[in-house]
């Protein structure tokens, strides 16, 4: 321990850092316990310890289905986020750099205006007509895109500045390379990490929306989350292996993001 | 001529993006300002009239903003709190105390609903043992208190992410200087340490409160939709099942919306008052 462990101060900040890991614990702590408990109502601490709820949840065909369902959303989401997002990222920052004002402005519109709002109008304008979506995973791959364009457009442009754009392929055209060529080979190449980062960022929190999953598309193509309300009257243990299974899976991605990110390149 | 020619066919890489983003963002916004002016008697403001004659749907107003201001506001003490001690204790520590914060930033919504109600709820571990030791004579975690203690426990993961940064702004040598001049602790922090974080408490207090005032998830999942805020009013009468009314559900989600605006807008008012003042 060094000597500005022990001084006043420095007790007081680590107090401060213990006290606010265990605030951020408590709730996981406890579903924790409650999903290992064999019974626990009315007392402190649960009377006795198994994992049949654990057994219960991953033989359940409901959860396995809803829980596959998920994964087809979100990737399908991230993948639709990546094609559309990255010719984008290239065209504006290389060909036109004064439209990033403007996309720093339309990607604003994902957080001004909350899904529960989105959600008005796609229910009235895609619930029937030629673009008949809700209750179909197509909308919920839709609207993930916008939810996750914010995250990825501020890495990928982070990213792109850091790797000097303008440089890289007038190296790459002096050599002979073609634009595709550059973009493709020279440039793609150099974004990967800022992408993977994003793409993980953005699978552990699109993994756990529920206002669209909800409102649009609800039991006709459950996902993990609504399986989850929709399962809020069986029995709390089995919900907390539930929460608890679907937090280590989220925790694996943004574990992954984490380490990536530190990784020196 | 060829490259400008070029430059303009790469224009054409533009297009698939802005339809998808003009189906799913710009489109439904657009129809939700349209349709919150058709009210029952024609087009106007009548839908907005309703809105702010009714004591309903002003109550969930209010609720929405009283929930959404006091977990914002212990939200940014803790995590101010937090931040500036983590940033002065050993880089294990932090490490892994920020990696956990940013782990649980993702913990909301519905799985974070279910375990307040196990740790708060009305047999919950902690209300028992709070109640046996005299602390609380008892809680309601589905009340508006409740509720806000819920809300805080997500907004301060989301607050130290964005607050830890900018003590990155707070050098060390002005606490040295000032101490040499002869401030004390308060005079540091009075002076020097929150005027230099101002735009950055402002910042974090707005996407703090935006955060709150949007939030549906959470307490839909703890109250079954049965707690009256505005999130919660708007999505009952378009995907509730007893009445349908996409017209107004679109003037109170516009309600939310211009809330929003006026959180911004008051907060680059603000921004620039804190600098005038600084110079």
């Amino acid at each position: 321990m060094s000597r500005a462990d022990v001084t006043p101060a420095g007790v007081y900040h680590r107090a401060v850092v213990y006290g606010l890991f265990l605030i951020l614990l408590l709730p996981l702590a406890g579903t924790l316990l409650y999903s290992l408990a064999t019974s626990w109502s009315a007392t402190i601490l649960p009377e006795g310890l198994t994992l049949k709820w654990y057994l219960a949840l991953w033989s359940d065909e409901r959860f396995l289905r809803a829980f596959g369902q998920s994964l087809v959303v979100c990737f399908g989401a991230l993948a639709l986020s990546t094609v559309l997002i990255l010719p984008l990222m290239f065209v504006v920052h290389y060909h036109f750099p004064r439209l990033d004002g403007l996309m720093n402005i339309l990607i604003l519109l994902p957080f001004a205006v909350p899904p529960v709002v989105s959600s008005v109008g796609l229910l009235q304008l895609y619930g029937s007509g030629p673009l008949a979506m809700v209750g179909t995973p197509w909308i919920l791959i839709g609207c993930y895109f916008t939810v996750a364009l914010p995250f990825m457009y501020r890495a990928i442009a982070n990213n792109l500045q850091a790797i000097n754009l303008r440089d890289l392929m007038d190296a790459a055209h002096l050599l002979g390379a073609s634009t595709w060529q550059a973009a493709l080979l020279v440039v793609l190449p150099n974004l990967r990490k800022g992408l993977m980062v994003s793409l993980f960022l953005s699978f552990s929190f699109l993994f756990g929306e529920f206002v669209f999953a909800n409102l649009l598309v609800g039991s006709r193509y459950e996902t993990l989350q609504v399986y989850l309300n929709n399962m809020r009257n069986s029995s709390g243990h089995f919900n907390s292996a539930l929460v608890i299974s679907y937090f280590f899976f989220v925790l694996v991605f943004t574990w992954a993001a984490n380490r990536l990110n530190k990784d020196k390149p | 001529m060829k490259h400008s020619r070029s430059k303009w066919l790469a224009l054409l890489w533009l297009l698939p993006f802005a339809v998808v983003f003009g189906l799913f963002q710009i489109a439904p916004l657009v129809w939700v300002a349209t349709h919150s002016l058709e009210a029952v008697d024609g087009w106007g403001l009548g839908n907005f009239r309703e809105v702010f004659d009714s004591p309903f749907y002003l109550q969930a107003i209010k609720h929405s903003l009283q929930i959404a201001f006091w977990s914002s506001l212990i939200g940014i003490v803790v995590a101010l709190l937090g931040s500036y001690s983590l940033r002065r204790v050993d880089s294990r520590l932090r490490d892994f105390v920020m990696a956990f914060s940013t782990m649980t930033s993702n913990f909301a919504g519905v799985p974070l609903a279910f375990a307040f109600i196990i740790l708060l709820g009305f047999n919950g571990a902690l209300t028992l043992i709070l109640k046996q030791s005299g602390l609380i004579e008892d809680f309601n975690l589905y009340s508006k208190a409740g509720l806000i203690v819920l809300y805080t426990y997500f907004q301060i993961p989301l607050g130290v992410l964005l607050l830890y940064p900018a003590f990155d702004a707070l050098r060390e040598d002005w606490r040295e200087s000032a101490a040499l001049l002869g401030a004390n602790h308060w005079q540091f922090w009075r002076h020097i340490g929150l005027p230099v974080l101002t735009p950055a408490l402002l910042g974090t207090f707005v996407i703090l409160l935006a955060n709150a005032l949007g939030a549906y998830a959470t307490v839909y999942a703890l109250t079954t939709g049965n707690f009256n805020v505005l999130p919660i009013r708007i999505a009952a009468m378009v995907a509730g099942d007893i009445f349908l009314d996409p017209n107004m559900a679109s003037a109170l989600a516009m309600v939310l919306v211009g809330l929003m605006l006026v959180i911004t807008a008051a907060h680059q008012w603000l921004l620039r008052r804190s600098y005038h003042v600084a110079r």
